[in-house]
């Protein structure tokens, strides 16, 4: 990924490869001499959490699957038969089912950063939508990984998604019988969910690939939004970044490993531990914590085909939002009106997650539709007019100096360390 | 000045939210439940191999006549952080039931004295019959129950939990139903006939099952105190357990894994800050 290494292995070996593959240069040219920011914070490591997270999710999930059946009549069974038989089947189930709730903790922070610090704004305008395509990905996998399990909200939940294809005028009734295969959730969806379910993370990490290729080229954003002018600027990526991301992920695993281990169920919903029953609906129908922001955007809309179409919507305003935002400032830092709207908007969203667990009655209606707006006016409203009313502040002239700066000039400038040279 | 206003905004808009919410939808989430105290909740939470041992005699004694256990083999009640039970025990109390096997040579079902691999079988053939002799409701499977419901807790409880490992709502739940059966039914609540008023039951408050508990009710060889309050701890346990089997190794290995990686990443972020120890940033 934007491998401009001019490193030549000592290795004969190594040279012999390099010579008819480059991929020993292209890995060091990517992950090792890459020039990185030197003033990357801590929220620039959830990118390699995610992807982390995303690699252990393959990895229990493989295992999964070769205990699992996916059968109406065996689906749910077959979950229990790894919670009680199969050795460390519960642990690999309770990381697979956290280690989702993981992915999505990681990607939202790792999506608002991006906000946050205008990542998304010129020149990595196709990184942010390979992102957006990742998160919609992602999303379709949890969904159908959610089904699989065959309790009653698996069930439940893919029938009320499902049902939401309906609502496409003319076409609407012969695409959701293409879903299912049949005419209602059953054996046939659950197949299909199973074998989606197994394809989409490796496509997932394909664009996670492209996602890299894209900044890699363009260079990482930082926290002032002002692009590396010199070699004062930036900094190797190892040993600097690999460690940091490294601490970072550990830490991370910490977080994974109290849910896992200690409150495994705290975010699954009680009902799907009851198998799933077509004839008996459960009393309130709800998503897992990841979706119901947009649920709750979904129900805002007294129409069918509008709360559809508000729902899909609220993911894909964000594959033009490079070109809503219309300042030329990245950062939050120098942009004192925007910061305060991202705050905004960072607790809409929040509050939306909220009324989305709650049935849609009485105030929460009310609520929902007053978000769904304001999450609607700040793309499309407030974004492109403040570009045009803010004063932003005055930019440093360069990386380095904002760093100097904040540390109050304590350290030399040229003191770009070199640990490996020293002592 | 600046982040003191946009503080202020924030604080604010958080307020605003919460303000127009709370009073609209503080009430009807669900019966109230009052907590227990559990051996296995919290880090080191394990099994009380007593309590099981009593609480299986419950569900073997009273529950068993209606609830199936289907999840769980004979064989389950003598593995490791469990109830306990060594080879022999597990053999003649799976000798006590019959179950169905075949078919044998001459292409007959038959009956046989139950091995320690078999399930438990259930007390009716299928969800009909079960719904025929219970007035029309279905008395639900057991192996999962303790997972299977659990009371909303509503914000900012289900925040605190998340801290607290708050994982015990089942067997609350359980044991809130089997002694909130009521005698006295309010003069506004109207219970069919052939129901019960408990206003604990999550669907309730009428419920299909009548009383399953009175004092004296089942003997308890160690002594223990033989009442409806007990005796529900006791199954609330016992259900724990079938629910949730590998809970004691589950918070034995992750006390060991929260270990490792603390240690690991102070390691981590040593060498981090060792790295970095000359530069800027």
């Amino acid at each position: 990924m934007a491998g401009h290494s001019t490193y030549v292995p000592q290795n004969k070996a190594a040279r012999w490869l390099e010579k008819r593959l480059p991929v020993i240069s292209l890995v060091r040219g990517s992950f090792v001499d890459f020039p990185t920011p030197k003033n990357l914070n801590y929220w620039w490591t959830f990118g390699g959490i995610a992807f982390f997270v995303l690699v252990a999710q393959i990895v229990t999930g493989i295992v999964l699957a070769m205990h699992y059946t996916g059968h109406v009549d065996m689906a749910f069974n077959s979950v229990e038969h790894i919670m009680r038989d199969v050795n460390y089947g519960w642990l690999m189930r309770y990381l697979h089912a956290n280690g989702a709730s993981m992915f999505f903790i990681a990607v939202y922070i790792h999506i608002f950063r991006g906000l946050y610090y205008g990542s998304y704004k010129d020149p990595r305008e196709i990184s942010w939508i390979l992102g957006v395509i990742i998160f919609l990905l992602m999303m379709a996998t949890a969904f159908m990984g959610y089904v699989l399990p065959w309790g009653q909200m698996s069930f439940w939940g893919a029938t009320v998604i499902t049902n939401l294809f309906s609502a496409i005028p003319l076409v609407g009734e012969t695409i959701t019988h293409w879903l299912w295969g049949g005419f209602a959730v059953g054996n046939p969806t659950l197949n299909r969910f199973f074998s989606l379910h197994y394809l989409l993370p490796f496509m997932i990490v394909g664009v996670v690939l492209l996602h890299v290729w894209a900044f890699h080229t363009s260079g990482n954003n930082n926290p002032t939004g002002v692009d590396p002018k010199s070699d004062k600027d930036t900094l190797p990526f190892h040993p600097y970044y690999t460690m940091k991301d490294l601490y970072a992920i550990v830490v991370f695993m910490l977080l994974f490993a109290w849910f896992a281990f200690y409150a495994p169920n705290y975010m699954g919903h009680p009902d799907n531990y009851t198998e799933a029953n077509p004839l008996v609906t459960p009393a309130h129908i709800v998503p897992e914590w990841y979706f119901l922001p947009f649920y709750a955007i979904l129900r805002a809309i007294p129409d069918k085909l509008g709360g559809v179409v508000a729902m899909f919507g609220a993911i894909a305003v964000l594959f033009i939002l490079p070109w809503l935002d219309t300042s030329r400032v990245r950062s939050a830092t120098y942009r004192p009106i925007y910061k305060q709207f991202f705050w905004i908007f960072a607790v809409v969203c929040v509050v939306l997650g909220w009324l989305g667990s709650k049935p849609p009655e009485g105030g929460y209606v009310l609520a929902s539709r007053i978000c769904t707006a304001y999450y609607f006016i700040h793309f499309l409203v407030i974004l492109p007019l403040l570009g045009f009313f803010e004063k932003p502040k005055p930019l440093p002239a360069s990386i380095n100096e904002a760093v100097l700066e904040k540390n109050g000039s304590g350290q030399p400038s040229g003191a770009v360390a070199a640990p490996e040279t020293k002592s | 000045m600046k982040t003191l206003i946009s503080t202020s905004v924030r604080v604010a808009v958080a307020a605003a939210f919460v303000g127009m919410a709370a009073p609209a939808f503080a009430a009807g989430e669900g019966p109230h439940i009052e907590r227990q105290q559990w051996t296995f909740s919290g880090p080191f939470g394990h099994y009380d191999k007593a309590q099981l041992q009593r609480g299986f005699k419950i569900y073997k004694e009273v529950c068993s006549s209606c609830h199936s256990l289907d999840q769980i083999a004979f064989r389950n009640l003598g593995e490791a952080g469990g109830l306990g039970y060594d080879d022999d025990q597990i053999k003649t109390l799976a000798a006590e039931y019959t179950v169905q096997d075949g078919p044998n040579d001459e292409g007959d079902m038959f009956e046989r004295a139950a091995k320690p691999s078999d399930r438990f079988p259930a007390p009716f053939p299928n969800r009909k019959a079960a719904e025929a002799s219970n007035g029309g409701a279905y008395p639900p499977d057991l192996s999962l129950i303790a997972k299977a419901r659990a009371v909303e807790r509503g914000f900012p409880w289900f925040v605190f939990d998340a801290f607290t490992q708050y994982q015990e709502q089942g067997p609350d739940y359980i044991h809130g139903l089997l002694t909130g059966y009521e005698e006295d039914v309010p003069e506004d609540v109207e219970i069919p006939d052939g129901k019960y008023y408990n206003p604990h039951f999550i669907a309730g408050p009428a419920i299909g099952m009548p009383p399953p508990l009175s004092d004296d009710l089942v003997d308890y060889p160690d002594g223990s105190p033989t009442t409806v309050d007990q005796y529900a701890t006791d199954v609330s346990a016992f259900l724990m357990w079938a629910a949730e089997p590998k809970l004691e190794e589950r918070k034995k290995i992750g006390f060991r894994v929260m270990i490792f990686l603390v240690v690991f990443a102070s390691l981590l972020y040593f060498t981090k800050k060792k790295i970095w120890r000359n530069v800027a940033h």
